[in-house]
This record gives C-alpha cells, sequence and structure tokens, in this order.
C-alpha cells in the first residue's frame, strides 16, 4: 500500500547514546533507519513492527524498518499522517531539496514522502 | 612477577567534570576514570546521553593520528597537505566548530581570516535562524539559574528536551527547587507545544497540539491575545488548537511570575524557520508588559553556542561568514555552508568536530563528495571517510581543557579525564595556521 | 633591534609631570621611559608634533557578553563599516559595536593605549577575559558587577560586615577584574523578581531583602575603600536617565560619606524636573557638589548625536528605552548577579531631551574646577561611540565651533541650560588630563597616563592642527610598551596588551560560607566559577588594604 505522509526527522535518546558509540557502528544504523508510525497508521497500511518500508521523496528512495511510535501517556495525540526517523545519513538522502529560502536551513523537518509497504523480504534485501 | 595477578587498576576520579555532550553542559559530573584503560568507568550525575559521551570516549590507539586518502601519514605531512589544499582553493570554505572548545574556535576564525575564507558553524543548520530572529525583533533571556530560581512557568515549544536534553528539566528547569520557586516542580506550570506528543509531553502539565508548519500562525495568536486583541476562528482551522485552548494559553503566559518559553528544531526547521524564531521572541516581548517573561533556544552541541559567541566577537557575526573581500560579510542563504555546497561553489572544505555529510541535504553532500575535503573528528564519521585529509582529534572536555559556553552564554571551564595520545583541534589548529601562513608569504 | 628609541622635536604635555607643551626628547628602553639613552639611538622626529601619554578610557563597553549580544543583533550595522585586515593586522566590523580586533585597532588609531570594559557580572568572567585576549593592541581591565549580588545582600541584611568584605574580595578574586561596579544597586532584583517593577529612590526597600539601595552603595564604596582597591567602587547611580535624578545622584555621592567614590556617565544623572515630564539641566547642583567634595571622581558620559545602542545591566532602564520607538530589544537576566538591557538608540540634535543631554554633558566638563576629577567618557556606546572623542575634544576646545553646533541642536532645551553662557576652552594640557592623566590616577594605573621615567612607554604623537578634531582622529605615531605599532598613520605591527586584575587578601573561611549558596542557588559548579589561573595571563595591580 502507498500513502503520501510527512516525514519529520527527530533526535532520541537511543541515537544519542548510539552516535556516541560511533556512526558507523551498527547501533546508530539501526536507530536511524527505524521509522517510527502511529499505530493507526500502521494498521491501515498493514505494517507489524520490524516490516520494511519504502520511502520515496523525488528521485531517492530508502528502505527502512518501522515500529510503532511512543505517544505520550496521560494525553490524546491525534497526529496521523506524520512519520517520524532518527537523523543520520538516511534522512538526509530524503533531503532532495537543499533550498533554504535565504536563511542557511533547508526544510530539514518537513519532508512529503511516499511511504510504501510492507515489503516482500526479497525486496527489501535488494 | 606472576602475570596472572592483576595490577591494582590505576584509579583517579575528576569531581566537577563538564560533560559537552550538549548545550546542558553540565559541570557537575563525577568521572571515575581508569588511567591504564584510558577509559571513563563511571559517570556520576550524567543522564543517558552523558554517560553514553563519557563511557564510549575511550582511546583507540590503533587509529593513526593522521590519513591522505585513507593511507596513515605523519601529523606533519597532513598538515602540510592540509594547508597546500586550503591556500590552493579559490573558495574555501571552513565549517563546523560545534563540538570544538572555545580556544580552538578562535584560532579557526583566525585561519578564516587568513585564508579569505567561508566559515559557518553548525549553527546555520541548527538555530541559525533563531540568530536571525534576535538580529531581527531582539531576544529577551536568561541564565539557567535564574529560571531555577524564578520560574514558575515553562514552556517547551516544538523541542524534546527529556529525549535532547534530559537534565534541562531535571537539573535547571522543572525539577530543582530555586531560590523563590521552595517547592521546585510544585511551584511550576510547564506546557509544551508540538507537532506530536513524545516523552517531554509526560511531564507537562498541559499539551498543545499543532498542525506541522503551523507554529507561526499559533504564536501570531498569542501575540493577538497577549495584546489585548480577540482571536479570527480561521486560527483554530489554521493551527488545529482550539480558540478557547489558545485563549487559556494566553492567559496562563500572562498570569505567572516569571516565565520561559524553551523551544527548538520544531521552530527552525520548519516553515517559517526565523519568522517562527522572531515571532516567538515577540511574543516573549509582549508578555513583558504583563509580567517577566524570557525565552532560550535549546541548543544541540555542547559548544555550539561557542561558535556564535567567538565569532559574533572576533567578526560581528554569529554565523555564516565569508572573508574574501578582506573583511567579514555575513549573509544566511549566501554564505552558510548548505547553500554553498548545494550550489557547488566551494572548491575545498575543512570540517571541524561536525559531521556534515550524515547531516546536510542531499545536494550538499552530492557536492561534498567532489571537493577535497579536511576533516577533525575524534571517531570516524562519515565525513572523516569522505575527507582527503582526516585528523584524529583528542576529545574535548575528555582529554582536552578549555573553555565552551552553555546554552544559555554562560562559560564552563573542561577538567579533562585522562590524556590521549592523538592531539586536541588547537594543537593542530596552530601548526596549521603557521602552515598557511608561510605558504600564503611564499605566493607573494 | 634595539628596544631603545629617542622622539626628539615634538611638543610634550605631561600633565602629571607638570609639562605643558615644552619641546623635549623622550628616551625610552625596553618599553619604559629613561632619563637617557645612547647617542645613536634610533629616533622619531616630532618636530611639529604634539607629543601625550597613550589615551586612557575609565568607561568603555568593549568587551563581554551584553557587548557580544549588542554586537551580534546589530548586522545592518556593521555592513556599512567593514575593517578590513591589513598585513599585520586582522580585518573586522566596525559600527556602533565594533568586533574586538577592530575595537583594538580603532583606539589605538585615535592614540588610546588603555581601556576598561565597565560592566560584566562576574559568572560571565571568563567570557569578557577571552574577548579582551582579543581586543588588540591595548591594556585593558574589567568591573565586575556586584550592586545586584544576593549573597552580598544577604550578608548585608544579617549585618555582617566582616563576611560582606571577604566575600567581596574573593568575588574580585574570582573573577580576575579590576574593581567593583555598582549599576542601579538593587533594581535588577525588582525587575526579575517583581514582574519588571524599577526601583527609583536609594531608600526604598529592595524587592524580597531588608536592605535599601543605601546600604548596597555604602556598604560597596566602603569595602573598596578598606581593600585599597586601585580604583574605588565605580558607580552607575539609581535612576538613571529619569527627570530629577540628580537628587538620587546627591544622596548617593553623601552615601560616601567622604570616602572615595567614582560615579560614572554622571551626565545622565543631572537632571531636574519632574517625573515623568522633560527634563532641565541641574548640572550646576551636580558640578558644585563635586567641586567641592575631593573624595568623590566620575567621568562624563557625554551624548554626542548619531548612532548608539544602550546596553546596560540597568535592565529596567532599556525597557523604558524601548517605549520610545519599540524598537528590537535584548534583555538578560543572570542568576544571583545582574540584569540586562539593550536597545538600538539615536541620538538626534531636533530633540529636546537629546539635545538636553547633550548640554549637561558639555556644562558638566566646562563647570569642573578640577578636571583630574571629571574626566571624559561618552559611555561608549550609550552615548555615542568612542569615535566621537575627537569631536568632544574640539568641541571642548574651540568655543566658535561649539557656537556653530549649538545653533544646529534644539533651541528650547539649549536656552534652558547655561551651555552659551560658558566661554572656557579647554587647553591642550587640560585635554591631556581628561583624557589619559586623570583617568590613568584615578584608575591607580601609576605607569600609566603620564611621561616620567618608569612609566610604561605608551606614546601617542598628534601632527598638531588647528582643527582639533582633525588632529585627534588619527595619531600620527603610536608606541605601545615601547613597541612603534603606528607608524604615519598606518599599522606597522600588532603588539599584545595586557589584562591588569586585583587580588585583595581575604579569609578563606568565607568560601566555606558561598559554596553552600552556591549549591543551593547557581547553575555552576562553586568549584569551576572562579577562573582558573591558567585560562588566561594577567598582571595583577597591587592593593593597600586599610589596617
Amino acid at each position: 500500500m502507498t500513502e503520501t505522509m510527512l516525514l519529520v526527522p527527530m533526535r532520541t535518546a537511543k541515537q544519542g547514546v548510539a552516535l556516541n558509540q560511533g556512526k558507523l557502528k551498527d547501533a546508530y544504523k539501526k536507530e536511524t533507519s527505524t521509522v517510527e508510525i502511529k499505530q493507526e497508521d500502521m494498521d491501515r497500511l498493514g505494517l507489524k513492527t520490524g516490516d520494511r518500508v519504502r520511502l520515496r521523496a523525488g528521485t531517492e528512495e530508502v528502505i527502512v524498518s518501522c515500529k510503532p511510535r511512543k505517544e505520550g501517556k496521560k494525553v490524546q495525540d491525534t497526529a496521523t499522517g506524520i512519520i517520524f526517523l532518527p537523523y543520520g545519513p538516511i534522512s538526509s538522502a530524503l533531503m532532495t531539496d537543499g533550498d533554504t529560502a535565504g536563511t542557511g536551513m533547508p526544510d530539514s523537518k518537513h519532508l512529503i514522502v511516499e511511504i510504501e509497504g510492507p515489503l516482500a523480504q526479497e525486496e527489501s534485501d535488494g | 612477577m606472576d602475570s596472572s595477578v592483576a595490577a591494582e587498576p590505576n584509579i583517579r576520579v575528576v569531581k566537577n567534570a563538564t560533560c559537552t555532550f550538549c548545550g546542558c553542559v553540565c559541570d557537575d559530573m563525577e568521572l571515575t576514570v581508569d588511567l591504564d584503560q584510558k577509559r571513563i568507568t563511571k559517570a556520576k550525575n550524567a543522564c543517558v546521553l552523558g554517560k553514553a559521551w563519557f563511557a564510549e570516549h575511550s582511546v583507540d590507539e590503533s587509529r593513526p593520528v593522521a590519513m591522505i586518502e585513507g593511507k596513515e601519514v605523519s601529523l606533519d605531512e597532513a598538515i602540510d597537505e592540509a594547508a597546500k589544499i586550503l591556500v590552493n582553493a579559490r573558495f574555501p570554505v571552513i565549517y563546523g566548530m560545534s563540538n570544538s572548545t572555545s580556544e580552538a574556535q578562535r584560532e579557526t576564525v583566525k585561519m578564516a581570516d587568513l585564508l579569505s575564507a567561508n566559515v559557518d558553524s553548525t549553527s546555520s543548520v541548527c538555530h541559525g535562524p533563531t540568530g536571525m530572529g534576535l538580529q531581527g525583533v531582539g531576544e529577551p533571556t536568561t541564565t539557567l539559574g535564574e529560571v531555577k530560581n524564578r520560574a514558575d512557568m515553562i514552556v517547551y515549544w516544538g523541542c524534546n528536551p527529556s529525549d535532547c536534553h534530559p537534565r534541562l528539566s531535571t537539573h535547571y528547569a522543572v525539577n530543582p527547587k530555586g531560590m523563590y520557586i521552595p517547592n521546585g516542580r510544585k511551584d511550576r506550570t510547564v506546557i509544551n507545544v508540538d507537532v506530536r506528543s513524545t516523552t517531554t509531553t509526560n511531564i507537562a502539565d498541559v499539551f498543545v497540539q499543532v498542525k506541522p508548519g503551523s507554529d507561526f500562525e499559533l504564536l501570531w495568536g498569542l501575540r493577538i491575545l497577549v495584546r489585548g486583541g480577540k482571536l479570527n476562528p480561521a486560527f483554530e482551522e489554521q493551527t488545529g488548537v482550539p480558540i478557547d485552548v489558545i485563549e487559556n494559553l494566553a492567559s496562563r503566559l500572562m498570569s505567572c511570575n516569571y516565565g520561559i518559553l524553551f523551544f527548538g528544531m520544531g521552530l527552525t526547521m520548519t516553515r517559517g524557520r526565523h519568522y517562527n524564531a522572531s515571532a516567538l521572541h515577540m511574543l516573549a516581548t509582549d508578555l513583558n508588559e504583563h509580567t517577566h517573561f524570557v525565552v532560550k533556544p535549546a541548543r544541540g552541541h555542547g559548544n555550539v553556542t561557542g561558535a556564535d559567541t567567538v565569532m559574533s566577537w572576533q567578526t560581528g557575526y554569529p554565523f555564516g561568514i565569508n572573508f574574501n573581500r578582506g573583511y567579514p560579510r555575513h549573509e544566511p542563504g549566501e554564505f552558510t555552508t548548505t547553500d554553498i555546497m548545494c550550489r557547488g561553489e566551494a572548491d575545498a572544505a575543512c570540517i571541524i568536530a561536525s559531521d556534515p555529510m550524515a547531516n546536510f541535504a542531499k545536494p550538499a553532500i552530492d557536492h561534498m563528495k567532489k571537493i577535497p575535503m579536511i576533516s577533525f573528528d575524534p571517531k570516524p564519521t562519515p565525513t572523516s571517510q569522505a575527507a582527503r585529509v582526516a585528523f584524529t582529534t583528542a576529545c574535548y572536555g575528555i582529554n582536552t581543557p578549555g573553555t565552551v559556553y552553555r546554552m544559555d552564554d554562560i562559560p564552563i571551564p573542561l577538567r579533562p579525564a585522562f590524556e590521549s595520545p592523538f592531539p586536541s583541534d588547537l594543537d593542530i589548529l596552530k601548526p596549521l595556521v603557521k602552515r598557511i601562513r608561510e605558504l600564503k608569504r611564499a605566493q607573494y | 633591534m634595539s628596544s631603545a628609541l629617542r622622539i626628539v622635536n615634538g611638543k610634550i604635555y605631561d600633565p602629571a609631570n607638570n609639562i605643558d607643551g615644552e619641546v623635549r626628547d623622550i628616551c625610552i628602553q625596553d618599553g619604559k621611559i629613561v632619563e637617557s639613552v645612547p647617542g645613536d639611538t634610533p629616533k622619531i622626529d616630532a618636530h611639529g608634533m604634539v607629543v601625550m601619554p597613550g589615551g586612557v578610557d575609565i568607561h568603555s563597553h568593549i568587551a563581554g557578553p551584553k557587548t557580544n549580544l549588542a554586537r551580534k543583533f546589530q548586522p545592518e550595522d556593521h555592513r556599512y563599516d567593514p575593517h578590513p585586515g591589513t598585513e599585520f593586522t586582522r580585518s573586522g566590523a566596525g559600527g556602533i559595536v565594533p568586533s574586538t580586533f577592530a575595537t583594538g585597532y580603532r583606539f589605538a588609531t585615535l592614540g588610546y593605549t588603555t581601556v576598561m570594559e565597565a560592566a560584566v557580572p562576574p559568572l560571565s568572567a571568563r567570557h569578557v577575559l577571552e574577548e579582551l585576549e582579543d581586543t588588540a593592541i591595548l591594556d585593558k581591565g574589567y568591573y565586575v558587577l556586584m550592586g545586584n549580588n544576593s549573597f552580598l545582600h544577604r550578608m548585608l541584611e544579617k549585618g555582617r560586615m566582616e563576611e560582606f568584605r571577604n566575600a567581596v574580595a574573593w568575588w574580585l578574586n574570582a573573577s580576575k577584574a579590576y574593581t567593583i561596579k555598582l549599576v542601579c544597586p538593587g533594581g535588577d532584583e525588582q525587575w526579575k523578581g517583581d514582574k519588571n517593577a524599577t526601583i527609583n529612590q536609594i531608600d526604598e526597600k529592595i524587592h524580597s531583602f531588608d536592605i535599601t539601595p543605601r546600604q548596597v552603595i555604602k556598604a560597596l564604596i566602603d569595602t573598596a575603600n578598606d581593600l585599597g582597591l586601585p580604583h574605588p567602587a565605580h558607580i552607575h547611580c539609581n535612576n538613571l536617565g529619569h527627570s530629577g535624578n540628580y537628587t538620587t545622584t546627591l544622596d548617593t555621592m553623601r552615601a560616601a560619606e567622604g570616602r572615595k567614590a567614582h560615579i560614572t556617565h554622571i551626565q545622565f544623572n543631572s537632571y531636574g524636573g519632574e517625573p515623568g515630564k522633560n527634563p532641565t539641566s541641574k548640572a550646576k547642583e551636580i558640578s558644585d557638589f563635586i567641586n567641592e567634595n575631593p573624595n568623590i571622581s566620575a567621568d562624563v558620559g557625554q551624548v554626542m548625536f548619531g548612532k548608539s545602542v544602550s546596553m546596560t545591566a540597568d535592565a529596567p532602564l532599556a525597557w523604558m528605552l524601548r517605549h520610545v520607538k519599540e524598537r528590537k530589544w535584548i534583555n538578560c537576566d543572570t542568576e544571583c548577579e545582574s540584569g540586562c538591557g539593550i536597545i538600538p538608540f539615536e541620538y538626534q540634535q531636533n530633540v529636546y531631551t537629546h539635545t538636553l543631554q547633550w548640554a549637561i554633558g558639555l556644562e558638566l566638563f566646562l563647570m569642573a574646577k578640577d578636571p583630574w576629577r571629571m574626566v571624559l567618557s561618552t559611555d561608549h556606546p550609550n552615548g555615542g561611540s568612542f569615535l566621537n572623542y575627537p569631536r568632544l575634544i574640539r568641541l571642548l576646545m574651540d568655543r566658535d565651533f561649539r557656537k556653530q553646533e549649538a545653533a544646529a541642536v534644539n533651541q528650547k532645551a539649549l536656552l534652558s541650560t547655561s551651555l552659551l553662557d560658558l566661554d572656557r576652552e579647554y587647553s591642550l594640557q587640560e585635554i591631556a588630563i581628561v583624557t589619559r592623566a586623570a583617568p590613568a590616577r584615578l584608575l591607580g594605573l601609576k605607569h600609566k597616563g603620564h611621561l616620567g621615567v618608569g612609566a610604561d612607554a605608551d606614546i601617542t604623537i598628534y601632527d598638531e592642527h588647528e582643527n582639533r578634531e582633525e588632529m585627534f582622529k588619527t595619531a600620527r605615531y603610536v608606541l605601545k610598551d615601547g613597541h612603534l605599532f603606528i607608524k604615519n598613520h598606518e599599522f606597522c605591527a600588532d603588539p599584545v596588551g595586557r589584562i591588569y586584575q586585583v587580588a585583595p587578601d581575604y579569609d578563606k573561611k568565607i568560601e566555606d560560607e558561598i559554596r553552600p549558596f552556591f549549591d543551593e542557588y547557581y547553575s555552576v559548579q562553586f568549584d569551576n566559577y572562579p577562573v582558573f589561573d591558567t585560562h588566561v595571563e594577567t598582571e595583577i595591580v597591587p592593593t593597600y588594604p586599610v589596617q
């Protein structure tokens, strides 16, 4: 199934810990290649934790795994259609537009992507 | 001597050490250091990020101090090659600095001046837009101790300190007791504004969920209310926040004794960027007609604030600076590194203690792959891998002394835990500047 | 290269040694002025030129956190005034708050070689010291803010004066500062703690403390005298900028009770009139008091028309000024120590208040009987840039020029002052007093501000010119510690200046009291707060404590 969603790259404590171990190490690579999706979006797309999905922005595409987004404990969070991925080489690869509107800062936290998944095993290996 | 008996470990305890991982720059670390192993075995008072920072910065003596094209070379050879790359470039870019001491930053700007180079820090893809907001409308602000002592209203807007600056709440802003906040957390109200709930939402009294890309409108709506106006129902449609919620928020902000708005990339990296930062600064300014209100960008890297500070005092401008006319010029969008790389203008780059190859937009990374780069980093990164000349450096704060500026501009000293066999940024920059000067003199 | 030099044929103005325009040789060896040098020593021929000690500025805002914020938030001002580098010097930005290197070079171009930064909270000590290290050429030091210090307020509240004095001495050592600065004592507490309120009179109670500004002022003046600091407490009075504030100023000076005190930019505190209404000049009342009380010294804080920026630890003042034009505004609270406000500003000739301020400053200069105690400043950049000094000197030296300038200002304001009745013209000797000899003496810098044997060879040589503004704008030669670095108006070297500090003795037991206060109320560790000796190289100026 394919849908258009808003990708917001973000920081997580896990990513912060992992980058101290080293950006070329597995823990960092894993954390920065796991996209977080709201449970109801996961259900709609038929995704389970650990499934592989394709994210496409312009001519670029990456394959990442997914997991349900942890929400605040006390509040109703209605942010659907937004997915979150810890910053790293993968989120940068999807930042295909370097335009900064004269500020130096690209729209780093506002990437429109197509999400496709779950992918079959052979496709995500390729 | 019986080699099976472990020697008494050579342990040292460093009190009041400083963690330079994030902009909180907590200086109450108690480090237990195994001097034989050259590693920190315990970091008392550190948060989860700080613990990882201290635990993982051991010394890997198998790494070469310097490499050219991936091959080990002496430090002198690498410095000579780096100097030649920079002197021969027509548009050299110097970038990074946010994980370096202010002493090294001062030398970096000196190098840029000497080279007539472009110089920029990671601020330009962090709180650079906040700096532009400051330039446009000013900024009421404070040191973190005054938040601890006085703030009864804490707003976290577009930031998630529970994940990214864990001790901002526990050590400085929310939990501690202060001079006029005798009961700590109980005496404070915490409001979280974000596009989604986060771990920070869990510690907040109020959560306001704003539609992605409409922070500016929500801030402007609050300004209207604080200035005594009424809101058009369109604000609700635009921001996704019911009018009564905005009104309630405004009245809470106006009725506190001492309020602070902390904010993050949720404002600077989305639609509006510096307009968002300006709107937030103006909201706080307006609130000062009713009470005392301040703002504080939650800065990322340990000394990114120092980079802004040092560049401001040496050049007059905080980031995005070009010396190619023989004096500093500042223009975000023109002299900021992402733009220069995306336009394919730079023909060499010196990346100090940062990793643009992992963080920049795709077109910028594509250009950086084509030009000779020099990198300074304690660890291998995508940037060091792509660099023609790569220096392995000692880690600031863990191995090297100096000063860093906390997110509130307060200078904090470093107490190194153990010596590194690798040179500090400053140890490389000084001979590099000297070599550049020699080569430039020879050119005339 | 020999470090000896002889300056010949110049007219020497050295008021500290009673030399008033005589043609004499000045001999220099190893950075100092000496009796004589060998005959074959290299010479500078200063024929037709005026030789003075290097200028000494007692009060300017050139470095530190608020100066840097003012720099950072005015790119529009730097843009039109670039400061290119040379083979010998660093580049930078100019404007109302130049970058650090440019500040040093521009002061040096005017012939100044020593400048004091006027107000920094101790928590930012490392910051100001790092900036001062990057301020080219000049010798410098800074004054540390103590008038809104919560710990000191507590000591005072309990009447523990011995501990108060020890704590002040600890703070001076910890921050490597030069003297004690008071800015609107008690006012920042009100500002931060009581929803932006302020304090006006020195006998009002300070918010949440059972003391008054008068007690703070008296205690800090006494402490500076008791510790024997080279320069006494340096005071920005309460109620600054408000109509009717001259009584506050008189009260503050009386609070010194005969002991030494320095009132800074006193022009801003010499206003009559009703609060909230137009001010009037009370320059005469202020001058009379100072003329009669030799324990008091002051710098003027002259307002010059054109661009300025108000940057002050007096946060409520900046907030008041913000309401004038709603321009961009910075406020910065410093925990337990200070407040700060910054606002771009412009003094305009047609505005009543601005003209009045301009005229009051000139009145204060022209009414001062003892120029050794009323010295030159513009409170850079508050009253205008230090680059206005040459013009200000011309206003003082040239009555016709003064009248000509007065014709263009707000006449209603002008005529409410006595400026047009004051015919005095400063002599070159008096200019040498108010720009070098007197500030050096007030600062207790014994090797500065004069050309006697043993003095630091900081020397400025100006081409003599009838137009005094032109004359003082660019020195032909300037030497720092005997090192010639401006030659024929051009930089030929970039010598590094010193940083001065004081280090008065104190009873170390006070640290046991300050430490728990830090644990509770500061955001930095007590042990990390004092500037490490390894951080910056300073020269300690001796103190002479009262036994």
